[in-house]
């Protein structure tokens, strides 16, 4: 029997409702003109009428919602006012709340089956039909998960999946041409090579026999981009202006090259303890624990949907310090997000385009709500905007996750159980590895639904219990994630070593039906893999089951090196580790850069109103108030905070970076942060990734981090790197990496890449492709020896002198100076390797040593944001006398030049700051005025003319409107 | 804790005063107040009427030295109690012993498998998190264990001398499952009365991050004893307030179950008059019906508060602590210092 329980609000607004019909507003669709909601659960099982009423008052709140309960199907008539639109899930994908109501009426001891969620709209019945459908497809659903039935519910069981009968299948592939390879690559969503399916097809004509399509697969898995970096870490013959270049592993050479020679200048005092090599890369942080940091992209998912993409993106990177070494406590999140302008316009979206809007709102709450209910404090973060992310956002979720010391080793032992543990494996997120390999068209919806999911965070909230436990006590010798390429990449690399044998027919499903591929290559979310010698798996099991997870033994690792893949006895696969993942040819390419010419920027001071164009980057969408996203995030939980990502007199200003104390009752903190400037990338890449390191390191530095143990991450996401200018402008990237990281000492200790980010369509006749802006986050793991002497952005007291630190010079290429006011050209910000690590330690010392009321980095918009941001968000005024006048005055205000702080010095500190400057052998800083109680910013030139007076209410006003509605 | 005190709580657990009582609930025993001459509420005071426990009390802690790390002083055992998704549990813990408990996390299931567990401790806190992930309403599973499964278990727990707190997605489990508002002879299993107040999605329909400014508004609960005003962050999704009608608020205030409003600034003056007017964005944060953050149950045993307490422990968790250059403790460990000093 299947009942629905339908709920609605009482009284008060139908929230739900009024946003559907302010989203088809804007959608044109006119004829909508009323729109009602309710929720429905949707319960298949023997209830009574007792029971049904009692099952009501579980599942909605009485005091504020009325229910109807009506069995299904439902024989009424459509109604003569309205029509109906049901909005279900579509059958396997992920239905948390159905889940959880089916669990608590079962232990009311009630005999039900199933529970499904069901959302209903009811829109007036004069509705233009067509209307009503684009309402459904587009305001409503999202095809990739949903479905939306018309009218009264017909249906008569939520049952899903059915037994499949195994046959086990080949692949003729040892008969085939080029031509049949390339499609077989294609239609079997494998995207390999033409040469990587040459090789596989000769190593399967050299074994005499055909593979198995699980066989296919796991090697499409493994060598995949996502999983094997072949790209980046592949060989590269790069040509530019000074010459060429041939790399055999490009990102060996450059990134992990810098991290070796900042550990080899460090000897002894090598903080560094495990790089490049784990899940998450691991550093040293006190006596006891040691921390770890990942960040990964999960792009293609988040552009067909955005709230699952996102939400199993955070999910995914949370798994990544938990299976790092012997397992890592997650502490806190990081999340930077790319889109287009939420202003773009519904008429100029491409087809099979989600508006920009839609995903920025799908995408915060999808990693909200993983963040939130896991307790894990998203603490940091930044969002860019440019209109090349239309099709294409760019989605970065990052973790910090603390580590016992002495836990950072595993090893995996023959004989050893594989253990699966957590979710059960669904047909959700196949082929997400490959997938995520390709390039978006406007048919991925269709053609790769089955790559996106939706993530359950209690249940790996639940599993993250169990394995700190068992850490603790020792009952795992190896751990890892199931991410992209599911068992097949975390048994594949687990076992790489040693051997292993799965019996896929072991692993719990969520539904009966998946054939045994489909067992081995999804990607269901919230699976760890652990290797448990049989003499723990009791006292393992029992741990699970105690806390409600489940563990399962999938297999055995072995000492063979083969990978034995066995389905109810049967063997299905049978492959060498070492083909698998040494049999990989190597990918050769051409990358070639040519830097642009320079041009200078057109500055003719007639023309220049400097408060206006200080107003006008303050309200850029880059630079604006993220307050309406930040404060959705719990940013506190686990009560580490220390300097929060708002801070200053009525808590919303912009914090240059984050502090969380790990351990409560110790006195040392992390610092968080990021940097990235993606505008910079179109004028010069190496400079682009010297900027994203210096804004990232001067981030943390501005807060009280030590400069001398700043680890960072480089997450590279660029265009269709087969074109030799977008690799050559990436090579270039890494190159300024490399150069940067070591004059700073700041290891990289883990990154990683997401390349052929473009979205192609067709428009009319013509086909077009947008390729992303080359975009480089760095994020920076920072530490402070001492919390208490954190420092904050907002200024402090009338009367303290305000300090400019660093130099600044006619650096306007790129620069929010530019874009407000329609120009280009401009050299853009570089860095002075020398200068650049001696002023970081200069600030900290002056930090360090208790001269600093606030400091505040200067990047997109230069001083004037600068100052601006840090006097309303401290509610107190200042009057500013610059050194230059003129044209020469603009540049002093707006541009972006690197490694500049403004400080809050008292004045009695004032001599000592000069004072450590000068030791430093740095240019003197530049008094700039005073604070005052004027609730006003007067910045004059040398000149003694006004440049910019306002009152902080305005440009504050003027920071937080764009985004504050969102 | 020290050896000491543990020798002691066993021995009250099996000593036959602690049998006379109705609820078999350890307590710390009447011997110990003899050995110990301060720090514990007599457990012969049980009937007495509230004020006149209140005024024993009050002469107990005036007697109190001030070092509360004193060796010789007991420490009651606080409950934390998580489910899956629960994930304040522990800071909460942490909380409880800085403040001189001794905090144990227990998960649910021992609970459920055997609810005698129940009865080692005198206080149980139900701290912040996304229980069941909140998935068919905040607290709502939870709470419906508590209420069909644990329902007798929870009545002798909070008859007995006990303290009760529930933060955030506590608070929503306490009235999902029907202890708040009325705490003990209240709760009720039976489904079929609708219950008087609930704990909804916030005004703004989403999950919200701030500080806020609370004041005490009831000189009946133990938690807020010596607390005029407070500030503390919430985060929640579903924490305001509202009645099924507005007329339980006399009720409510007469037995001084209003525990905590929200409130403008911590300066602001607490005129009656203006407290049913329900603030605007960001001071109350929620849009709950006549400010509330939080309830009492008529004993002022029992606390349900949306804002936490338990991420105010220190100086350096406030939001302007560089400003107002804070050092030291926070102000919210005064409620779990409150729970502490209790026994």
């Amino acid at each position: 029997m299947l009942w629905e329980i339908e709920i609605s609000s009482k009284s008060g607004p139908d929230r739900e409702a009024e946003h559907a019909l302010a989203e088809a507003r804007m959608c044109r669709l006119n004829s909508l003109a009323t729109v009602r909601s309710a929720r429905s659960y949707l319960i298949e099982g023997s209830l009574d009428n007792a029971q049904l009423q009692q099952a009501s008052g579980v599942l909605a709140d009485r005091v504020v919602e009325q229910v109807t309960v009506r069995s299904l199907p439902d024989h009424s008539e459509a109604g003569q006012t309205e029509r109906l639109l049901n909005v279900l899930f579509k059958p396997g994908v992920t239905d948390n709340v159905g889940a959880t109501a089916t669990k608590a009426l079962q232990e009311l001891g009630f005999e039900v089956e199933r529970v499904s969620t069901c959302r209903k709209y009811w829109v007036n019945a004069d509705s233009n039909e067509s209307e009503v459908e684009r309402f459904a497809s587009r305001v409503l659903s999202n095809d990739s998960i949903d479905r939306v039935l018309f009218g009264p519910l017909q249906l008569t069981s939520l049952a899903v999946g059915s037994e499949q009968d195994f046959e086990l299948k080949h692949v003729s592939i040892r008969d085939m041409d080029d031509e049949q390879l390339k499609t077989l690559s294609q239609t079997g969503q494998l995207y390999l090579s033409l040469t990587e399916m040459q090789t596989i097809r000769d190593y399967f004509r050299e074994l005499e026999r055909d593979p198995t399509d699980i066989e296919l697969e796991s090697i499409a898995q493994t060598w995949s981009e996502h999983c094997s970096h072949k790209t980046l870490a592949g060989r590269i013959a790069y040509r530019d202006e000074n010459g060429e270049r041939h790399f055999e592993n490009m990102l060996k050479e450059t990134v992990f090259a810098a991290t070796q020679t900042i550990r080899k200048n460090l000897g002894d005092a090598d903080w560094c303890v495990s790089v490049f090599k784990d899940n998450a890369g691991i550093v040293r942080f006190d006596d006891k624990q040691d921390v770890c940091i990942k960040v990964e992209t999960h792009n293609h998912p988040s552009a067909l949907e955005p709230y699952g993409g996102a939400n199993t993106g955070l999910g995914g990177v949370i798994r990544d310090p938990l299976g790092t070494g012997l397992g890592a406590k997650p502490v806190c999140n990081t999340d930077v997000f790319c889109f287009a302008s939420p202003e773009t316009g519904f008429d100029s979206l491409p087809p099979g385009v989600l508006h920009p809007r839609t995903v920025m709102r799908g995408v915060v709450s999808g990693v909200r709500d993983y963040g939130n209910r896991m307790g894990i404090p998203t603490v940091n973060g930044a969002v860019y905007f440019d209109d090349r992310y239309l099709g294409n956002p760019l989605v970065y979720c990052g973790n910090v996750a603390m580590i016992p010391r002495g836990m950072s080793e595993k090893e995996v032992h023959p004989g050893d159980y594989i253990v699966a543990v957590g979710g059960r494996t669904g047909r959700d997120g196949i082929h997400g590895a490959t997938f995520s390999s390709a390039e978006l068209t406007h048919e991925s919806e269709e053609l790769s639904g089955g790559a996106v999911q939706i993530g359950n965070p209690i249940t790996e909230k639940m599993v993250h219990d169990v394995i700190l436990e068992a850490r603790d006590r020792r009952l795992f010798n190896a751990i890892t994630d199931c991410g992209a390429g599911g068992f097949s990449s975390a048994v594949g690399e687990m076992g790489e070593e040693t051997g292993a044998e799965v019996w896929l027919e072991k692993a719990p499903l969520k539904y009966q039906g998946l054939t045994y591929t489909e067992i081995w290559i999804s990607e269901a979310q919230e699976r760890m893999v652990l290797s448990i010698s049989p003499d723990k798996w009791d006292e393992f099991n029992a741990l699970c089951e105690s806390e409600g997870v489940e563990a399962t033994v999938i297999g055995k690792f072995t000492d063979t090196k083969m990978l034995e893949l066995k389905y109810q006895g049967e063997s299905v696969g049978s492959l060498a580790m070492s083909f698998l993942h040494d049999g990989r040819p190597p990918v050769i390419r051409d990358a070639v850069y040519s830097p642009p010419e320079e041009r200078a920027v057109n500055l003719d001071s007639e023309t220049i109103e400097h408060g206006e164009v200080l107003r006008k980057i303050l309200a850029s969408l880059n630079v604006c108030s993220k307050e309406s996203i930040i404060r959705q995030y719990d940013h506190e939980v686990q009560a580490g905070s220390v300097v929060k990502p708002l801070v200053g007199i009525a808590n919303d200003g912009p914090s240059d970076a984050a502090i969380i104390r790990p351990d409560l009752s110790g006195k040392r903190g992390l610092v968080i942060s990021c940097g990235m400037n993606p505008h910079l990338g179109d004028a010069d890449p190496y400079w682009m990734a010297a900027s994203a390191i210096d804004e990232a390191v001067r981030n943390c530095v501005a807060v009280g981090a030590d400069p001398e143990r700043i680890a960072i991450l480089d997450n590279f996401c660029w265009g269709n790197t087969e074109r030799a200018e977008t690799l050559g402008s990436l090579v270039r990237a890494a190159l300024g990496c490399q150069e940067t990281a070591v004059a700073y000492g700041t290891p990289f200790v883990s990154g990683k890449d997401s390349l052929n980010n473009e979205f192609s369509y067709v428009d009319g006749e013509t086909s077009r492709t947008i390729s992303i802006p080359s975009s480089l986050l760095i994020t920076a793991l920072g530490q402070i020896g001492d919390i208490e002497k954190a420092v904050t952005m907002d200024l402090k007291s009338a009367g303290n002198v305000l300090l400019l630190i660093g130099e600044t010079h006619n650096e306007l290429g790129g620069s929010h100076f530019n874009l407000v006011t329609g120009r280009d050209g401009g050299i853009v910000p570089r860095v002075d390797f020398e200068k650049a690590p001696k002023l970081f330690s200069a600030v900290h010392e002056l930090i360090d040593r208790g001269f600093v009321r606030s400091c505040h980095d200067l990047s997109e918009g230069g001083l004037a944001v600068t100052l601006a941001e840090i006097a309303f968000a401290g509610g107190l005024g200042a009057e500013i006398q610059l050194q230059k006048s003129g044209v020469d005055a603009t540049v002093e205000l707006f541009s972006e030049s690197n490694t500049r702080f403004v400080l809050e010095i008292p004045s009695e500190h004032l001599a000592d700051c000069h004072n450590v400057l000068e030791q430093a052998q740095l240019p003197a800083a530049v008094e700039l005025g005073h604070v005052n109680e004027s609730s006003e910013l007067v910045v004059r030139g040398s000149d003694g003319t006004v440049l910019i007076q306002d009152s902080l209410k305005a440009l504050k006003q003027c920071w937080q409107e764009p985004l504050s509605r969102f | 804790m020290d050896s000491i005190e543990i020798m002691d709580w066993k021995l009250s657990e099996n000593s036959e005063a602690n049998k006379t009582r109705s609820s078999g609930h350890v307590a710390p025993a009447c011997a110990l107040i003899s050995t110990v001459s301060y720090g514990f509420r007599p457990v012969c005071s049980h009937d007495d009427s509230r004020n006149s426990k209140l005024v024993v009390r009050d002469q107990i802690l005036r007697q109190r030295p001030t070092d509360r790390n004193l060796r010789f002083m007991a420490s009651p055992r606080v409950c934390v109690l998580r489910a899956p998704g629960t994930n304040c549990d522990h800071e909460t813990a942490h909380a409880f012993e800085l403040a001189g408990g001794v905090a144990e996390r227990v998960h649910l299931f021992r609970v459920l498998e055997n609810p005698d567990v129940l009865k080692q401790f005198q206080i149980l806190c139900i701290p912040g998190g996304f229980s069941y992930g909140d998935d068919v309403g905040a607290g709502v599973v939870f709470g419906t264990q508590l209420k069909t499964r644990l329902a007798d278990t929870i009545q002798e727990f909070l008859q007995a001398d006990t303290l009760t707190l529930g933060i955030c997605n506590g608070f929503q489990v306490l009235m999902k499952s029907g202890i708040l508002p009325g705490g003990a002879g209240e709760q009720s299993s039976e489904s079929s009365s609708d219950p008087e107040a609930t704990l909804t999605w916030n005004e703004s329909g989403r999950y919200t991050d701030l500080w806020v400014n609370l004041k005490s508004c009831s000189d009946r609960n133990v938690f807020l004893k010596g607390i005029e005003q407070l500030e503390s962050p919430i985060a929640h999704a579903e924490g305001r307030l509202r009645v099924s009608d507005e007329s339980v608020l006399k009720a409510w205030e007469e037995n001084g179950q209003v525990a905590l409003r929200y409130t403008t600034c911590s300066e602001a003056d607490a005129s009656e008059s203006d407290e049913n007017t329900v603030l605007p964005y960001p001071e109350n944060p929620n849009g709950s019906f006549s400010n509330i953050a939080g309830l009492g149950d008529p004993s002022g045993r029992v606390l349900g508060l949306m804002p936490h307490p338990e991420r105010f422990l220190f100086a350096t968790q406030h939001p302007q602590w560089t400003r107002k250059n804070l050092r030291g403790d926070g102000a919210g460990l005064q409620i779990f210092r409150n729970a502490v000093d209790y026994f």
